[in-house]
């Protein structure tokens, strides 16, 4: 059985999954079921000052992409933060850490860009003896109409400055939540770096419209014949997610430092991917709420047996192993050179294939072999491309298979080069290096 | 009621009336719109799909799924009824195991077909049931085209003629159209008066006439068609039967025409009035055959038997519609010809058989015998074209006892086109039978307006 047990900043949980800041954590109840049912961490649901809290709409506040069999891929929402009073929120935080003192309880916070509303904040905070803080500097809809959320996580400059009052104002870790919203990822991860801060956790969730309702002629959720942007989460949204933790694992600047994964994680599979690409933990919120806090089962059990399979004791074992594989086009080996080649014996000649390639790309694919429906590539077309292995419902039918240094490429006439060569040398490039010979 | 299953000879009214309900109602239940949107979504959107190659009327399948996907029932109708008016009774007979289904990639990928056939019958029920008219007629040729026979074969002509702007007499001998859909299907394949809403619809495209209860080769002739239209399409299918040409046939009460006995079913409405013996014995192995072992299984027999002289291999009833037989309960004996009919008081009281085998590649008897009980025997062993029907029929080619057609289903006289059964070399489909029609039609389309259809196709090519 490998050891899912987890040390984040000094944070320590049973197991790596912990649930991100949102309705799964906005009330103990919810918390206290979640720990019950095996979760390794909080962050709570995000707080805000003192005074009289948020409201939220009272109509439908999320919406979503479904697929044929209504599975949710794509979840969002114009939900605000915690619209509950602060004293409560915080008596609850205290009440749970306490019964549960093995699992990381990490507080969400937003509040006004001014030290004083922080400073004071992290003293209430700091009372309930909660793990850590995470400052969401993320929340891309309503809260950013006011200056905070994703409003400030769009500027550097701010997110250094809150970072570095938050450092002076509280013993506790502090990690800086990221919103996704912007151009860059690694320029407010350095921000956060800079002002101190312990980690960064991403991503917040995207702003987004996720339909328009044709016959109300508005977004969707629809509110009185209006809608609002909302942000976005759930299995679509990972792809960017893990772009975006591997920009800041591999840069220079951020490099090293703790990142909590967020976005998308629905299985153990994604958990682990996010952790191979240096994440400490990872946080998740559309899959708890689609399917409830029972699929902790599956992740642990998941995760533990593919760990034990592979022989990794430890999650430090395969932590961050993918991240060095993870560089920029430039450095792609050019003499790397594949074709598409199909497996007639598990080819159902659907000829998807074929149309994709014939239509879209290199006319690669023949549909009649002696005047029978077949399908086969054509190693003189074929770039290698893999639209075919994307599109081919039968997985493994169609395998891109590396062709041997010393063979001719029948589509270029080229000899198959050995070794690596990338196109910052490469003839083509007008800014290429001279290669050193 | 005082009838049951056991209930000696033959007799009405063996079952509750809960009982034929379920019995007479939808073989299959039809999708709802989560589950068409679900098996729609198993459609891989084949290029150049198998199952279209598969449809005798070349349905467009991989686009009609697509719609139902994308919540476009009416287009996807639409793509259906412009290949086959027909689409929502071939939803419900055709045996898309052997047809689309058996093509479908999926099988070679799992075993399990998309289920074509069902979610053609929810996009034609959409429209149907949404009374949509998806098609318009050209504008008026004046040309004037006699069809004879409302059959599937002889209505999809006359749609297709109509939708090109000719005007269209249908003469049809029987009070109902439809043909074999209104007084052979099965009754739970097309329950609920299908037949007749399909063919409403059909019709309501107007610039066809029908005149029922007109017999060609009694109340008028080919003659006279050809003389007063300018084209004839000829689609009157199989209105003889084989005799099974043993003493006492005809003579003995309980022995019936399969084809008959199901005309008289379907047009009962009440099926507790319907008398079906307690042990029934049915003779063939095509569809027919199976279609009458079922339904008089449904109307309460007690024993149901169909004998057929070759292997189950050899019956034209396919795989799956030997099964339904035996999941209803109906016993499926081989190679067995029928050999003396026994009777007692006028009526019939058993079969015998003698049992064959195939010798040298040819059937013969072994002289073995064996004798079933019987109080109902009904005969299945196939149809025949009347050529009386045909008003001179000397005048056109057959082969095999069927007229002759070419690859546009022109006959060997110029002005007359026939389709369906009635042809040479078909299949006794439903979906051929539209096939046959709609390619006459269009046959007809550019033998009637020759230079102008070509010069209109040019244009439209521009
Ligand atoms: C019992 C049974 C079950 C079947 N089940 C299926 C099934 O499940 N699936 C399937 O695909 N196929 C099935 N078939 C076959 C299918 O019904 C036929 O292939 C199809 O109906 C042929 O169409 P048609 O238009 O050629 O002939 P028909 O449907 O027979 O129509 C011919 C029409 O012409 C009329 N007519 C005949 N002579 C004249 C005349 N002299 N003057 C005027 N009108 C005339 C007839 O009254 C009839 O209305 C079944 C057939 C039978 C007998
Ligand atoms: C309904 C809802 C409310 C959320 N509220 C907050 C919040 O108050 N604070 C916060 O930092 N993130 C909030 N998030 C973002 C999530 O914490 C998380 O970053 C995002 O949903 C991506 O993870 P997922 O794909 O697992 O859902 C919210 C998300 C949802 C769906
Ligand atoms: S999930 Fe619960 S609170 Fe939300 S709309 Fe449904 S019943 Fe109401
Ligand atoms: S997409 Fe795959 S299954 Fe379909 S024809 Fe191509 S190789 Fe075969
Ligand atoms: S063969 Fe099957 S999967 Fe392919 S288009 Fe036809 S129905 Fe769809």
């Amino acid at each position: 059985m490998a050891d899912l047990r987890t040390n984040f900043l000094g944070i320590r949980s049973p197991n790596p999954f912990w649930l991100a800041s949102a309705p799964p954590t906005d009330r103990e109840v919810n918390v206290t079921r979640a720990f019950k049912a095996g979760w390794g961490g909080v962050v709570w649901k995000t707080l805000g000052s003192e005074g009289p809290p948020v409201v939220n709409v009272n109509g439908p506040r999320y919406g979503a992409i479904h697929g044929a069999d209504r599975r949710l891929l794509g979840f969002n929402n114009i939900e605000l933060i915690t619209d509950r009073p602060l004293q409560v929120n915080l008596q609850e935080i205290k009440a749970v850490k306490k019964a549960f003192p093995d699992r990381a309880m990490v507080v969400s916070l937003m509040v006004p860009c001014d030290e004083e509303s922080w400073k004071a904040i992290l003293a209430a905070v700091e009372e309930t003896e909660c793990d850590g803080v995470e400052l969401n500097f993320g929340c891309p809809h309503g809260m950013s109409e006011r200056g905070m959320g994703s409003a400030v996580g769009q500027v550097p400059e701010y997110i250094e400055m809150v970072a570095r009052w938050c450092k002076q104002h509280t013993r506790m870790p502090v990690i800086v939540k990221l919103t996704p919203n912007i151009t860059d990822i690694r320029h407010p991860a350095r921000a956060a770096k800079r002002g101190g801060a312990d980690a960064v956790s991403l991503i917040n969730t995207i702003s987004s419209i996720v339909s328009v309702d044709l016959d109300r002629m508005a977004p969707t959720p629809t509110i009185d014949g209006k809608g609002s942007h909302g942000g976005y989460c759930g299995p679509a949204v990972k792809p960017i997610a893990l772009n975006m933790t591997a920009e800041i694992a591999r840069d220079p600047e951020t490099h090293g430092m703790p990142i909590s994964g967020i976005g998308g994680v629905t299985t153990w599979r994604d958990a682990a991917e996010f952790i191979a690409l240096g994440c400490g933990t990872v946080q998740v919120c559309t899959a708890a709420m689609t399917y409830g806090f029972k699929i902790i089962d599956e992740m642990t059990a998941g995760l533990s047996n593919w760990m034990d399979e592979k022989g990794y004791a430890t999650l430090d074992d395969f932590r961050g192993l993918a991240t060095p594989n993870v560089t920029d086009w430039q450095y792609l080996n050019l003499n790397y050179v594949t074709k598409a080649v199909i497996d007639q014996d598990l080819c159902i000649k659907c000829g998807r294939c074929h149309i994709a390639c014939e239509d879209t790309s290199h006319q690669a694919i023949a549909n009649m072999v002696d005047g029978r429906r077949m399908f086969v590539v054509k190693d003189e077309e074929c770039v290698g491309c893999n639209l075919c292995v994307e599109v081919c419902p039968v997985q493994n039918c169609i395998t891109m298979q590396p062709m041997a240094a010393g063979s001719v490429d029948p589509r270029t006439g080229r000899v198959v080069q050995p070794g690596y060569s990338n196109w910052t040398t490469h003839p083509n490039n007008p800014m290429a290096q001279v290669a050193a010979e | 009621m005082s009838a049951n299953r056991s209930t000696a000879g033959i007799a009405s009214g063996r079952l509750s009336t809960a009982e034929y309900t379920a019995n007479f109602g939808d073989l299959h239940a039809p999708l709802d719109r989560h589950e068409a949107h679900v098996e729609a979504d198993r459609c891989y959107f084949c290029f150049d799909a198998p199952c279209q190659t598969a449809c005798p009327t070349s349905i467009d399948i991989p686009l009609f799924i697509r719609q139902i996907q994308t919540d476009n029932p009416m287009g996807s109708a639409e793509t259906i009824l412009k290949a086959n008016i027909f689409g929502g009774m071939c939803a419900r007979v055709c045996p898309t195991e052997t047809l689309c289904e058996e093509a479908c990639v999926r099988n070679e990928a799992e075993g399990k077909p998309v289920k074509i056939g069902l979610l053609q019958r929810y996009s034609t029920d959409a429209l149907l049931d949404r009374g949509h008219q998806p098609f318009r007629r050209a504008p008026a040729t004046g040309k004037r085209i006699a069809v004879v026979g409302a059959g599937p074969a002889g209505l999809s002509c006359a749609h297709k003629l109509a939708e090109h702007g000719h005007e269209v007499t249908v003469f049809e001998i029987r009070p109902r159209l439809g043909g074999l859909n209104e007084y052979g299907i099965a009754s739970y394949k097309a329950p609920d008066d299908f037949a007749q809403r399909e063919v409403a619809f059909i019709l309501s495209l107007g610039g066809i006439t029908v005149e029922t209860n007109k017999r060609l080769g009694q109340d008028f002739d080919l003659a006279s068609l050809r003389a007063d239209f300018d084209a004839v399409f000829l689609g009157v299918g199989l209105s003889g039967v084989n005799q099974l040409g043993l003493v006492g046939e005809g003579e003995l009460g309980g022995v019936l025409d399969a084809v008959d006995w199901i005309a008289t079913l379907r047009q009962t409405p009440d099926k507790s009035k319907l008398p079906v013996g307690r042990r029934v014995v049915v003779i063939g192995g095509g569809m027919t055959a199976v279609d009458a072992a079922v339904q008089a299984k449904r109307l309460g027999a007690e024993e149901v038997t169909i004998v057929y002289r070759r292997g189950q291999d050899a019956m034209k009833a396919s795989l799956y519609e030997q099964q339904l037989a035996q999941t209803n309960g109906v016993l499926i004996r081989t190679w067995a010809t029928p050999a003396e009919l026994t009777g007692d008081a006028g009526q019939v009281t058993g079969v015998t058989f003698e049992r064959t085998a195939e010798v040298a590649g040819k059937l013969a008897g072994t002289g073995e015998r064996f004798t079933l009980p019987a109080d109902m025997v009904l005969c299945a062993v196939g149809q025949l074209l009347t050529p009386g029907d045909l008003g001179g029929a000397d005048a056109l080619a057959l082969s095999g006892g069927r007229i002759v057609v070419d690859d546009e289903r022109r006959t060997s006289v110029p002005g007359i086109w026939a389709g369906g059964d009635c042809v040479a070399g078909g299949q006794d489909l439903t979906v051929s039978a539209v096939e046959d029609g709609k390619q006459a039609g269009l046959s007809i389309n550019r033998a009637l307006m020759g230079a102008v259809a070509t010069a209109g196709a040019a244009h439209a090519a521009e």
